[in-house]
């Protein structure tokens, strides 16, 4: 079972070598795991999807708190969240590129480079939407297949954790980036 | 006022309380010791690094103090690994600095450059590389702040030569620590409290496991208040033996594999099992499917992973031991479980009588001989430093411990060669206390190196090795499971009266019982460290024992017939 974790770090080099090792040491899977900033400077956002049972994704996130680095920790409820992820698709379209342009309508995704014998496709979505679209495109041949993994947000009101942080705005002493590993 | 970063981490130092380290010199943590004679702070000289650790460690295990470790790059800071690991395992808060290359040559693999803070990630609580002077202050007051907040650990601080040398000023209170409270334990919820205390007034059957976050925690009188108002005995961990009485009514002796059968067969017929700062590692627990499979369980543990991670719990309390027993204390009832006692005390049935240590003298020196005797002529007041093997279960059964972090031993990491640099930095934690190593012929040649560090510094350990000849923990196992075939456990050592001689100490040996009291005396008086050799049976076992994956109550008893009865801690 996926479980989609939200982790608030430090904006610091390692920090991110920290959680994964965490994982690899806890044996924890990760199904994916993205990183990027935030609306706070020096604050990072990590959405790891992992797919494991309800206890261990517990631990997981008990496990995650006791990182120095990490400032809040937030496990999504199932069905409340915007889950996205990016794939870009090489597609082959040896076979005819309007049934391949007609699939990519149809999914409402993106066309961003056409070559004479495949195009490159954009498409965001739910994870379901992607494996949709990824199978659909299989039959033409799919020469090349990138995935960004997912970023999650609760929906409805901005998230406890959020509120937290801002209301926290902590930032170590002396933090100069070079400090951590 | 500009200092060096170097001046800044022994001012750093100074203004944490610290009074003594560990360590030793080389290439790029030279500016660091150039700048330390400069400091009242005493520096111990190791003779390896990873007994400089194991010294902090024991620093900090008999102080409650955090201990500090300085050691150079390279091989310096890798050979910190092992007792890093060995602090982490066991909740002991150190702080451990290391010289870096300088942060130009930072990946270059330059000379005696290693990746310590890479290598050292998982068994270090936290860890920071440092590469200008100005950060050193922030990284050291974090560093002290993490180690022994929450769930104490080893934090290590990597500084580069050029840190070390560069100039800045030291902003002591704007390098205060903050980051260390972004995850203070919470208290339990009200309705975990409530439906705790639901179960322990109701339990017919309850035992406390008490754990090293007893004494970690410093909750051995509300540990006692809650046993003796609600007369709950209790079961102590290895490293949860001192934190509290072993001469107490309620206190059933050790669990686990070398536990005694009486206090695992309470465990497994438990109605309620209280965990008090203990994890349920898989040497007292035995196979988890049939782990008291009648008991509620109450977790109470500072380390909110821990709970629910090996044994299903039914009320997680995460906190501190101390403050969630002061909330559960004025609601618990008084109560009377004689005949729980009394069912307990049954099992005990013959096995005082039985006790190795009360059959007449039959010429053979036994190691439980060694322990009991040691435990009567030093009042049980002293404080025991072991090693790992079967000497360390010998003396956790035959030492009864009553005082507070008056038995220092590796638990979690296992860690041979442990117990003579522990024991120096216990000595000089508490130079007032009397310090034996406890250690067996094969553990002890692993550090004895260390036996010239406690003569230069002037300190006083008393040494008792348990010489069997074998590393006689694996021999153990190899001829319970592996058909007595002793690959590689025979092993020779030097005649350690005579090694105890060219470390200009005082040695003997001891091979038969009625010599033993006049030995230990001897070496109680000797001024300086003192080395008694026990040539002990040489292949005796520890019994009672839980083989690695079979159910708590499932122990292999001492064969019988045998001219050896089952051993069994009776503190009579």
């Amino acid at each position: 079972m996926s479980h989609v974790l939200v982790i608030y770090t430090d904006d610091e080099p390692g920090v991110l070598t920290r959680v994964a090792m965490l994982f690899r040491r806890r044996g924890f899977n990760i199904h994916s795991l993205t990183v990027g900033p935030t609306e706070q400077v020096h604050v990072s956002r990590m959405t790891v999807v992992v797919d494991t049972d309800e206890a261990t994704a517990r631990r997981a996130v008990e496990h995650l708190r006791k990182l120095v680095n990490v400032l809040e920790v937030q496990q999504l409820g199932h069905g409340r969240n915007v889950v996205r992820d990016l794939a870009l698709l090489r597609v082959s379209t040896a076979q005819g590129r309007s049934e391949v342009l007609q699939l990519v309508q149809v999914f409402r995704a993106n066309v961003v480079d056409i070559a004479d014998d495949s195009v490159v496709i954009e498409c965001t979505g739910s994870l379901g939407k992607i494996e949709a679209l990824v199978d659909s495109l299989r039959p033409f041949g799919i020469l090349e297949l990138g995935r960004t993994g997912a970023v999650a947000m609760a929906r409805g009101l901005r998230s406890e954790a959020s509120n937290r942080l801002a209301a926290a705005a902590v930032v170590a002493p002396g933090s100069t980036g070079a400090m951590s590993v | 006022m500009d200092r060096t970063g170097a001046q800044i981490i022994w001012e750093c130092l100074l203004r944490e309380g610290v009074e003594t380290v560990f360590g030793y010199p080389g290439g790029a943590i030279l500016p660091t010791y150039d700048a330390m004679t400069e400091y009242p702070i005493r520096h111990v000289l190791v003779r390896h690094e990873q007994s400089a650790v194991h010294m902090a460690d024991g620093f900090a295990r008999a102080s409650g103090r955090t201990g500090v470790v300085v050691a150079t790059s390279g091989p310096g800071a890798t050979n910190l690994v092992t007792g890093l690991a060995t602090a982490m395992l066991d909740s002991i808060p150190l702080v451990a600095i290391t010289g870096q290359v300088g942060s130009g040559l930072l990946g270059t693999d330059a000379f005696q450059e290693v990746d310590i803070t890479g290598i050292t990630l998982p068994i270090t609580k936290h860890n920071y590389l440092v590469t200008r002077a100005q950060d050193i202050a922030p990284a050291i007051r974090e560093a002290f702040a993490v180690a022994s907040s929450g769930r104490p650990g080893p934090v290590l601080v990597d500084i580069t030569k050029d840190a070390q040398q560069g100039r800045a000023t030291l902003d002591w209170e704007g390098a205060a620590p903050t980051r260390h409270l972004r995850h203070i334990p919470p208290s339990p919820a009200e309705v975990d409290l409530d439906r705790a205390l639901v179960m322990i007034n109701a339990a017919k059957r309850p035992v406390i496991l008490a754990g090293h976050g007893i004494q970690l925690s410093g909750a051995r009188a509300e540990v006692l208040a809650l046993a003796e108002l609600a007369q709950i005995p209790f079961a102590e961990t290895l490293l949860g033996l001192g934190a509290v009485p072993a001469s107490h009514a309620l206190s059933l002796g050790m669990m686990g594999m070398h536990g005694e059968s009486w206090v695992n067969q309470a465990i497994q017929e438990a109605d309620l099992l209280i965990a008090l700062g203990m994890r349920f590692d898989d040497r007292v627990t035995g196979r988890l499917k049939e782990y008291a499979p009648n008991a509620l369980k109450i977790h109470v543990d500072i380390d909110a992973s821990e709970i629910n991670k090996l044994v299903p719990v039914d009320v997680p309390l995460g906190g501190d031991l101390k403050q969630v027993l002061q909330a559960l204390l004025p609601s618990v009832k008084a109560a009377d479980h004689t005949p729980w006692l009394e069912r307990i005390r049954s099992w005990r049935g013959d096995s005082a009588v039985r006790d190795i240590k009360n059959l007449p003298d039959d010429g053979h020196l036994y190691a439980a001989h060694v322990m009991h005797d040691l435990w009567k002529i030093t009042k049980g007041e002293a404080v025991v430093v072991t090693d790992v093997g079967q000497h360390q279960m010998w003396e956790a059964q035959y030492y009864h411990h009553d005082g507070e972090r008056s038995l220092i031993t590796s638990g979690g990491a296992g860690t041979m060669g442990f117990a003579l640099p522990a024991a120096i930095g216990a000595k000089l934690a508490r130079p007032e206390a009397e310090v034996w190593v406890v250690a067996g012929d094969g553990g002890f040649q692993m550090t004895f190196a260390e036996l010239m560090t406690a003569v230069q510094e002037g300190v006083k350990v008393n040494i008792a090795i348990i010489n069997n000849g074998y590393l006689g923990m694996v021999r153990q196992w190899q001829a319970l499971f592996y058909e007595g075939r002793y690959a590689a456990t025979p092993i020779l050592s030097p005649d350690f009266v005579k090694l105890a001689g060219a470390f200009g100490i005082h040695g003997e040996r001891v091979e038969k019982r009625s010599d033993l009291e006049a030995a230990v005396a001897r070496a109680r008086q000797q001024p300086g460290t003192a080395l008694i050799e026990f040539k002990v049976e040489q292949e005796d076992a520890v019994y009672p024992m839980v083989a690695a994956g079979a159910a708590l109550h499932d122990m292999i008893r001492r064969p019988s017939p045998s001219p050896i009865a089952e051993t069994g801690a009776d503190p009579v």
